[in-house]
Parts: structure tokens; C-alpha cells; sequence
């Protein structure tokens, strides 16, 4: 009835999991009940849940994230401090458990804490750039979303009922066949992947559309913002590459689920051709997540700078060499699997090319900071850190494009600080500099920027005390994953490692303490024109935040940094751009198809995972009818009326035009 | 904002050759947002791009592991080019019956678009009915997914599009079930639109499919 | 959402839309693609091809067969109206051949130099 599910699947007898399970329960039920007593309810039902304004899921994901962010953390404080402590000695996780813990580390992190932060970023901003109301498809924005909350509910089950792979994070075969794991582990990991996958999937399509076919008059290629191009060209890789994470891991479920044998090490299968396709996938992802952080790094340093961004065509030109180069790297994951050497060296010198063009992108940054005048804020001092980070991380990076070089340092410690350096120095900074840069536009008010500031140098600080080590390990032959060691030398750095995770905590919580205090002061920073950071694109020409329709008239666009020309032609002329003629707008109908899909998903995941066979059918029977009921609806979108369109926008104009005579640019 | 106000003589600032040292918008796209049709459109295309990189792995694990038969039984003791051929002739006839309905909604006459969309159901559900015999001759044989490397590659790359073509068949259903509720709104063409794409890309992953799979499988 | 076309969609047109075509160029593409079809299983039997050209002459007919589809029944043609469609495709195109061709290439030198336990049938 219940398939595999018993009462032993609950972690009774382990004090850790039990623990963290118990926590996580009651402080969900907390905040459910702490919600639903003060009559948040329907407000958030009607204006969040089933929202399909891309403004709002955009905030979810990004919400996501930061949860999710909180878990994955958690898990590298618990990897750090047993390995600080597990020299000649167990430690206090035992190695069914720590292995657990590293797979649900690197798992969380890359799909859902900083997928979720880039789509998240990438779904708010993009549209308010390219001058327009909404995605392409705002339902499927919807529906993309709540998938991804899918994946992330199943992933976080897998605490408390049941157990998670032990296979790392991405789950090799033979170790993630039936034979070497035969319980619903890898099962969570594979439903968990594959539903938040068909969620990110719809999205690439989304935003791939929006790019391209949903633009303001007058925008052409050339003169959308940078971020816009980073955006098109990160979807359209997560549309190249996901299909073929989907088809991966859908070939292990089939071995695992109906004896098949593609991975086997019996009858045919073959394991390495696992570790071929999902790197296929793998290296594109990464690219899929630093290529939005380089374009939020353009938008950041070029507003702070006061200039334009220097080498627009290149910085094109770059972002979509690199979109095509990253198809043609992916060996480089496992030089050592044995290809041979012609193989090995064609790859290795695809890596290295590829990092010239973002070599061009780092000059590009610079130039566009020289003869500027630099502001120091937040997200200014966010990017210049990246700027020297990120550099450090892909020279080690090119430094293992080296096949030789590769093969003394492949999966030891030197290679999770390189790609901790490139990840957490490009992408999280860049998450982190786009969401305190966006924010005010989000919400309506500043973030504190001493509080932001702290958060900053105790991350940068941390970081570097976390990861320096670990490159020192890796040359000292300290292989990855490891739960237990009896080499003396190592033990020190990584005591000192774990500090720099300490440090790491701080600047978390600075973060959190950041944004609970600026939500309680936030009438000390309101953003009353909109334009809080003199900005040049488009999304600064709308209030924060801005109304559901985005623009009361979809704006012409005559020139690259749209908003910067009207912004000067007003403040030359001392005069607000002449009052429009206000039509009615129709936006699409809020739906909550995506929370429905979502709860059939969850049903079906979790279902599949525990072999309960009937349930599977309901579940699938469930999404079915809910794609039938919102296909047939008639009423699809609802209207503004022209003299409302005319109030909100009235009030935006008012608001800016008392501003004019005040903004003095700093000169 | 209005920009005749600021640049007097600019009627029309989106039209390509305007005078006033204004930079010429080129590319497309800068008339402003597309229609829904061509959005829909596109979109969908770009969905299909991806489900056919999807079928491109399958494809390289199949053409990987096609020699692994692990001692069992291969394509020459396996493939029946016949039943091909008439799977063949019955998806192809219905990727055809699908432009004659898709022609007939263009042209607004329902009873012929119902009419030529049920041959195309039937023609689908022939082409269906044929692999799952299929199927199951072979399974019978003890030559199911389970006994090789070659044969689990084979059962998921034929059964990946013939899964394809039954989510297609329930999607037919329903855009019948919709044009006769609702008629030729426009919500309901764009869908038979996207319906159509899907079912000519299925053919089209079809020609793959019995190119590499059964005809070089057998001719090897 | 709301959508304020400022022009005619002159320049852009969705893949598969067909409001001018008639039933003409589905005839031809039913045809050309059937003669194909017949083409390629005849092929096959080795009379009219020699033996080690037949997988490039089944890949030709297959390609050919896979345009006639495109151009005649998704109305995906080289126009300036469908470059976006047209440039859709060439890059799934391109990232087809990467995955087919580098899983190949690398497969084939990884059985080479690091075969599996159970070797492959008709392998060294």
C-alpha cells in the first residue's frame, strides 16, 4: 500500500538527523502557524503564490535561494568541522552520515541555492531592461517556479524521511546503481533533480523568447543591456544543456528502476559513457551560472563608475564566444578517466581558450572603473573584489586544463578551492552585488550599507581563510570527501579552514541582521524616485517598486543606456518629459496552476522515490487535469483602467519631477 | 513620454533612416514586442530545439552501446525492416494529415480540421500499436531492456519517442475536445500551431530513429 | 500579456504558421518525402550503393528527408522573416553534433585504452 515507506525511514535512532529534522519541522509549523494567525494568508495567496508577474517570482526564487542557502551552509560548517577534528580520530559524523552531507552540500548549492538566485535575478531584471511588462510566458514563469520549490521540498524530505545519496553530487555510476546503493537515496536525488530540471528547462525557453522576440520599439540587439546578453546567452545554454541532464539521469533511474543496463558494470553497460554525458551537462551549467553574474558585474560597475560600460561590441562578442566554447570543454572533468592523450590535450587547450574571453570582459571592467567616478558601495566593493578573486580561481582553473598538471591534482583539495574560488567569487558575489543593487528597485528601500558592508569584508575575508588552505592541502596530496585522515601536516589548515567558515558564518549573519534591520528602518532609506543609484538602463526609469504593468507607455528606445538619455535631456532641460496619453492596460490573470503542478509534483516525486505505485498514477492523473482546467479557462487577463494607469503613473512623475532640480551629479 | 515633443520632426523614431545623428537601430526585434503568435511560436520552437538535444543523447548512448549485446541477441536476429517501413508510412501519411487539418483551421472549417485531426489520431495510434507489438515480440524473445547494454538503449530511445508520440495523442485529444467547445480563438490556433510543430518534429525525430537504429543496425 | 505591436509582424514570423500556403506544398513534401523513405530502405539491400558508402549515403537521405520536413510541413525556410527560426536551429544543430560527436570520439578512445570488464562484442 505504502510501497517501500515504513516507520523505519524516520531517523529515530540517529541523534543528528534526528535532531536537525525535529528543528526543521517545528520551525516550519512555526512560521506556517505564526502566517496563518496573523491573516497573511490570502494576501500572500492572491499577491505571491499565484502571481505571474515576473517581478514576484523573481523574488521568490531569489527567497528560495536564501533558505536554501542557510541548509547548504550548514552542511559545510558540519564538513569543515569534522575534518578540523578527524585526525586519527572518527570525528562526530560518521561516514554514512559525512558522506551524506557533502553530497547534499554540493547538490543544494548548484541547483538550488545558486540556480535559483540567478533565474531569480535574472526573471525580475530582465524584463524591466528590455522595456517591457512581463516574460514572454507568465504562467510557465509560474510554473517553472513552483517546480523548482518542488525539487527543493523533495531534497529537504530526504532529512527526515529516509536517507540522501552518499554518491557526491553528482552520482557516478557503479556506486549510484542499485548494487551499491540500494536505498531510496540516489532515488530522492534523481525525482528531486529531475522535477526542479523541467522547471529551469521551461524557464531557458521563457527568457530565451523574451530576449528575443519581447523588446521595447526601437531596441535592437546592440543596444540592449549587457546583462540582457548574459541572460540570453545563459538561457539559451541552460536550453542546450539541461535535455541532456534530463536524458542522464533519466538513463540511471531506468537502470535503477527496471534493471537496464547502461551504467552497469554487467552486461554491456558502461559507467564511464555516465560521467561523459553528465559532464556534457555540468561544465555548460557552470557557465550558465557565472555568465549572469558577469552581467550583473557590467550593470554594477558601470552605474558606480558614472560611465558606460567601455567595450560594449566586445563584451557581446565575449559573452557569446564564451556561450559557444563552453560546449567544447567538458573532458576537461575527467581527464584522468583514461582517453589518451591526443583526446586529452584537444580539450585542454579548448579550456584555456576559453578563458580569453573572459580575460577581455576583466579588462573591459577595469577600463570601464578608469577616469570614472568610482563610488564604493556595496555592490561596488562586491565587484572589485570578484574582479581579483575570480581572476585568482580561473588561473588555477587553467593551471588543471594542463592535463599532466590534472592528474596530480584531480579530485584532491586543490580542485574544491578551484572551483569554490570561481564559484563563490564570481557567481555568489555577483548574486550578492545584484540582489543589494536591485533591492531598493524590489522593495522600495536602500539596504543598510554599514551593515552590508560588514557582511561584505567578513565574507571576503572568510572566504579566502576557507579556500587559501585548501589549495596548500591539494599540492600536499589531500584528496576530496575525505571523513577521516592520519597525516599530521594536514590538520592545521584545515583547523584554519574551518575558521575561515566561521568567518563565512558572520558575514551570513550580518547578512540576515542586515535585512531584518533595514526592513525595520526602512523608512530612513526609502528610494522615492526610483533611481536611487543614478542608474542608466531602463528598470530605473520605473518607481520601486514598480507597478504590476512595469511602464504606464512601453518607452522608445533610440540609443544604448536608454534611461541614461532621457534622464540627461531632463535634467538639462530642467523639465520632466512631456505627460503621455494613458491607455488601458491588460495584464495576464494571476493562476495558481503553478501551485497546483508543483503539489502533483511533490506527490509523484516523493511516490516514485518510495515505490508507491498507485500514487504515481494520482499524481500524474492530477497534473494532466490541472493543464486541462487552466487550458480551458476563458478569462486569461484582466484589465487597468486608463485613469488608474494615469493615477500610479502621475504619482511616479511626481515624485521624480520634485527630485530634478535636487540631483546634482557628483562632480 | 512623448518623443515628439523633444525631437520635433521625428514622427516615426523606430523606422530605420531617421536624420538627427541618432544611431540606426538595426536588427530585428526593434519594432517593439512581437505578436503573441510569433512569441508562442517561437517559443515553442525553442522548446522543441531542446527536446531534440535531449534525443541527441540518447542517441550518442545508443550509438555508443549499440555493440554491447553482452553475447544476446543483436538487430540482425531482431529487426523486422517491414514493420518499419509500414510505422514509417503510417507516421509520415499522419505528419501529412496534420497540414490538411492545420490547413482546414486556417480556413475556418471545423468539421474538416475535426476531420483530418482524427486521422492523424488514428494514423499515430497505428504507428503506436505497431512498435508496442513490437515490443513485445521482443520481450517475449528474451530480448527485453534488461538483457543488454544495447537493448536498454534501444527500448529507451525507440520508447523516448514513442512516449513522445502517446503525450502527443493525449494533446490531440484535448485540442479536439477545445476546438469543438470553444471554436478558432486564438489561444486555441496558437495551440493547434504548437500541436502541428510538435507532431512534424516527432517525424522528424522518426527519420533519425529508423535511419541509425534500423536500417544501420541491420545493414552492419 | 499585453502586446502593443507598433508594425505588422513584416519582418517575423512564427515557425509553422501558414497562412498562405495551401495543400500544394504538403503534396510535394509528402512525395519528396516518401521517395526518400523508399530511397533510403533500398539503399540498405547494398545493389545500388557500394557496401562501405552506405551509412554516408543513409545519412544524406535521412538529412534530405529531415529538411523536406522542415521546409514543407514546419514552413521553416531561409527568408529574412524566419532568420531567428533559422539561427534557432543552426545552434541546436551545432550543440547535436558537439554531443554526438565528442561522446563518440571520446567513448571510442576510452574503450580503447580503458575497456570494460565485460568486453564489447566485436571489440579487440
Amino acid at each position: 500500500m505504502l510501497g517501500k515507506l515504513t516507520w523505519a525511514a524516520i531517523p529515530f535512532n540517529e541523534p543528528i538527523p534526528l535532531t536537525v529534522s525535529i528543528i526543521m519541522v517545528l520551525s516550519i509549523l512555526g512560521i506556517v502557524g505564526f502566517v496563518w494567525f496573523k491573516g497573511w494568508i490570502p494576501y500572500l495567496w492572491r499577491e505571491w503564490i499565484t502571481s505571474v508577474d515576473h517581478k514576484r517570482v523573481g523574488v521568490m526564487y531569489c527567497i528560495l535561494a536564501f533558505v536554501m542557502l542557510l541548509r547548504g551552509f550548514s552542511d559545510a560548517i558540519m564538513m569543515r568541522s569534522q575534518q578540523a577534528l578527524a585526525y586519527n580520530s572518527p570525528g562526530y559524523l560518521p561516514p554514512d552520515h559525512y558522506d551524506q552531507v557533502f553530497s547534499a552540500h554540493g547538490t543544494i548549492m548548484i541547483f538550488f541555492v545558486a540556480m535559483p538566485f540567478v533565474v531569480g535575478i535574472m526573471n525580475f531584471v530582465v524584463p524591466q531592461q528590455l522595456g517591457v511588462r512581463d516574460v514572454a510566458f507568465p504562467t510557465l514563469n509560474s510554473v517553472s517556479f513552483w517546480l523548482t520549490a518542488s525539487g527543493v521540498l523533495l531534497i529537504n524530505l530526504s532529512l527526515f524521511i529516509g536517507v540522501f545519496a552518499r554518491t557526491g553530487w553528482l552520482p557516478y555510476p557503479p556506486l549510484s546503481e542499485l548494487a551499491y546503493s540500494p536505498d531510496v537515496g540516489v532515488d530522492y536525488y534523481l525525482w528531486s533533480l529531475q522535477i526542479a530540471g523541467v522547471g529551469t528547462l521551461m524557464s531557458g525557453v521563457n527568457l530565451v523568447t523574451t530576449i528575443l522576440k519581447v523588446r521595447a520599439p526601437g531596441m535592437s540587439y546592440m543596444r540592449m543591456p549587457v546583462f540582457c546578453w548574459t541572460s540570453l546567452a545563459s538561457n539559451l545554454l541552460i536550453v542546450a544543456a539541461f535535455p541532456i541532464l534530463t536524458a542522464t539521469l533519466a538513463m540511471l533511474t531506468l537502470d535503477r528502476y527496471l534493471g537496464f543496463h547502461f551504467f552497469t558494470n554487467d552486461l554491456g553497460g558502461n559507467p564511464m559513457m555516465f560521467v561523459n554525458l553528465i559532464w556534457a551537462w555540468g561544465h555548460p551549467e557552470v557557465y550558465i551560472l557565472i555568465l549572469p553574474a558577469f552581467g550583473i558585474f557590467s550593470e554594477v560597475i558601470s552605474t558606480f563608475s558614472s560611465k558606460p560600460l567601455f567595450g560594449y561590441r566586445s563584451m557581446v562578442a565575449a559573452t557569446m564566444a564564451i556561450c559557444i566554447l563552453s560546449f567544447l570543454v567538458w573532458l576537461h572533468h575527467f581527464f584522468t578517466m583514461g582517453a589518451g592523450a591526443n583526446v586529452n590535450a584537444v580539450f585542454g587547450v579548448a579550456t584555456m581558450i576559453i578563458s580569453v574571453p573572459t580575460g577581455v570582459k576583466v579588462f573591459n571592467w577595469l577600463f570601464t572603473m578608469y577616469g570614472g567616478r568610482v563610488r564604493y558601495t556595496t555592490p561596488m566593493l562586491w565587484s572589485v573584489a570578484f574582479m581579483t578573486t575570480f581572476v585568482i580561481g580561473g588561473m588555477t582553473g587553467v593551471l588543471m586544463a594542463v592535463p599532466p598538471a590534472d592528474f596530480v591534482l584531480h579530485n584532491s583539495l586543490f580542485l574544491v578551492a578551484h572551483f569554490h574560488n570561481v564559484i563563490i567569487g564570481g557567481v555568489l558575489f555577483g548574486l550578492f552585488a545584484g540582489y543589494t543593487y536591485w533591492f531598493p528597485k524590489a522593495f522600495g528601500f536602500k539596504l543598510d550599507e554599514r551593515l552590508g558592508k560588514c557582511a561584505f569584508w567578513c565574507w571576503l575575508v572568510g572566504f579566502y581563510v576557507a579556500f587559501m588552505p585548501l589549495y596548500v592541502l591539494g599540492l600536499m596530496g589531500m584528496t576530496r570527501r575525505m571523513q577521516h585522515y592520519d597525516v599530521p601536516e594536514w590538520q592545521p589548515w584545515l583547523i584554519v579552514a574551518a575558521g575561515g567558515a566561521g568567518l563565512i558564518a558572520l558575514g551570513i549573519a550580518f547578512q540576515i541582521l542586515q535585512l531584518v534591520y533595514s526592513i525595520r528602518t526602512r523608512d530612513r532609506r526609502r528610494d522615492v524616485t526610483g533611481d536611487p543609484w543614478d542608474g542608466r538602463s531602463l528598470e530605473w526609469s520605473t518607481s520601486s517598486p514598480p507597478p504590476a504593468f512595469n511602464f504606464a507607455i512601453i518607452p522608445d528606445v533610440h540609443g544604448e543606456e536608454a534611461y541614461w538619455h532621457i534622464k540627461e535631456r531632463a535634467l538639462d532641460q530642467q523639465l520632466m518629459p512631456e505627460e503621455p496619453v494613458y491607455e488601458a492596460i491588460t495584464l495576464p490573470r494571476n493562476t495558481p496552476t503553478g501551485f497546483i503542478t508543483a503539489f502533483f509534483a511533490v506527490i509523484c516525486g516523493f511516490s516514485l522515490i518510495w515505490h508507491i505505485w498507485w500514487l504515481v498514477i494520482a499524481g500524474l492523473l492530477g497534473a494532466f487535469a490541472t493543464f486541462v482546467v487552466f487550458a480551458w479557462r476563458d478569462e486569461a487577463e484582466f484589465e487597468i483602467s486608463a485613469t488608474e494607469v494615469a493615477r500610479i503613473d502621475r504619482a511616479r512623475r511626481a515624485a521624480r519631477g520634485i527630485r530634478l532640480p535636487l540631483v546634482e551629479r557628483l562632480v | 513620454m512623448s518623443i515628439a515633443a523633444t525631437h520635433p520632426g521625428l514622427t516615426d523614431p523606430y523606422k530605420i533612416g531617421h536624420e538627427g545623428g541618432e544611431s540606426q537601430a538595426v536588427g530585428h526585434g526593434e519594432g517593439g514586442p512581437a505578436p503573441t503568435k510569433v512569441v508562442v511560436g517561437f517559443g515553442f520552437w525553442i522548446f522543441l530545439l531542446s527536446d531534440i538535444i535531449m534525443f541527441a543523447a540518447f542517441f550518442a548512448a545508443y550509438a555508443v552501446l549499440s555493440p554491447a549485446t553482452a553475447g544476446g541477441p543483436g538487430p540482425h536476429e531482431l529487426f523486422d525492416l517491414t514493420n518499419v517501413k509500414i510505422e514509417t508510412t503510417f507516421l509520415l501519411l499522419s505528419s501529412f494529415a496534420c497540414g490538411l487539418a492545420t490547413i482546414a483551421a486556417a480556413k475556418g472549417r471545423l468539421l474538416n480540421a475535426q476531420f483530418w485531426l482524427v486521422i492523424t489520431g488514428l494514423l499515430g495510434a497505428s504507428f503506436l500499436f505497431l512498435e508496442v507489438r513490437e515490443f513485445a515480440t521482443m520481450i517475449g524473445k528474451d530480448a527485453g531492456p534488461q538483457r543488454s547494454a544495447f537493448l536498454s538503449a534501444f527500448f529507451t530511445l525507440v520508447g523516448c519517442h514513442g512516449l513522445h508520440v502517446t503525450a502527443g495523442l493525449l494533446w490531440l485529444g484535448t485540442m479536439m475536445a477545445q476546438l469543438w467547445a470553444k471554436g478558432f480563438q486564438p489561444q486555441v490556433m496558437r495551440r493547434l500551431l504548437c500541436f502541428s510543430l510538435f507532431w512534424h518534429a516527432l517525424d522528424i525525430i522518426w527519420v533519425a530513429v529508423f535511419t541509425v537504429v534500423y536500417i544501420l543496425g541491420v545493414s552492419q | 500579456m499585453t502586446r502593443e505591436p507598433h508594425q505588422p509582424a513584416e519582418n517575423d514570423a512564427a515557425p509553422g504558421a501558414d497562412e498562405t500556403h495551401g495543400i500544394g506544398g504538403y503534396l510535394i513534401g509528402l512525395a519528396a518525402a516518401g521517395v526518400l523513405t523508399w530511397l533510403s530502405f533500398t539503399v540498405a539491400s547494398g545493389t545500388f550503393v557500394w557496401g562501405p558508402g552506405i551509412p554516408a549515403a543513409l545519412v544524406a537521405l535521412a538529412v534530405a528527408q529531415m529538411g523536406v520536413h522542415l521546409v514543407f510541413f514546419l514552413h521553416i525556410t531561409t527568408g529574412p522573416d524566419h532568420s531567428n527560426n533559422v539561427l534557432a536551429l543552426a545552434f541546436g544543430v551545432l550543440i547535436v553534433a558537439l554531443v554526438l560527436a565528442g561522446s563518440l570520439w571520446i567513448m571510442a578512445h576510452l574503450n580503447l585504452m580503458m575497456p570494460t570488464t565485460m568486453p564489447m562484442d566485436g571489440g579487440p
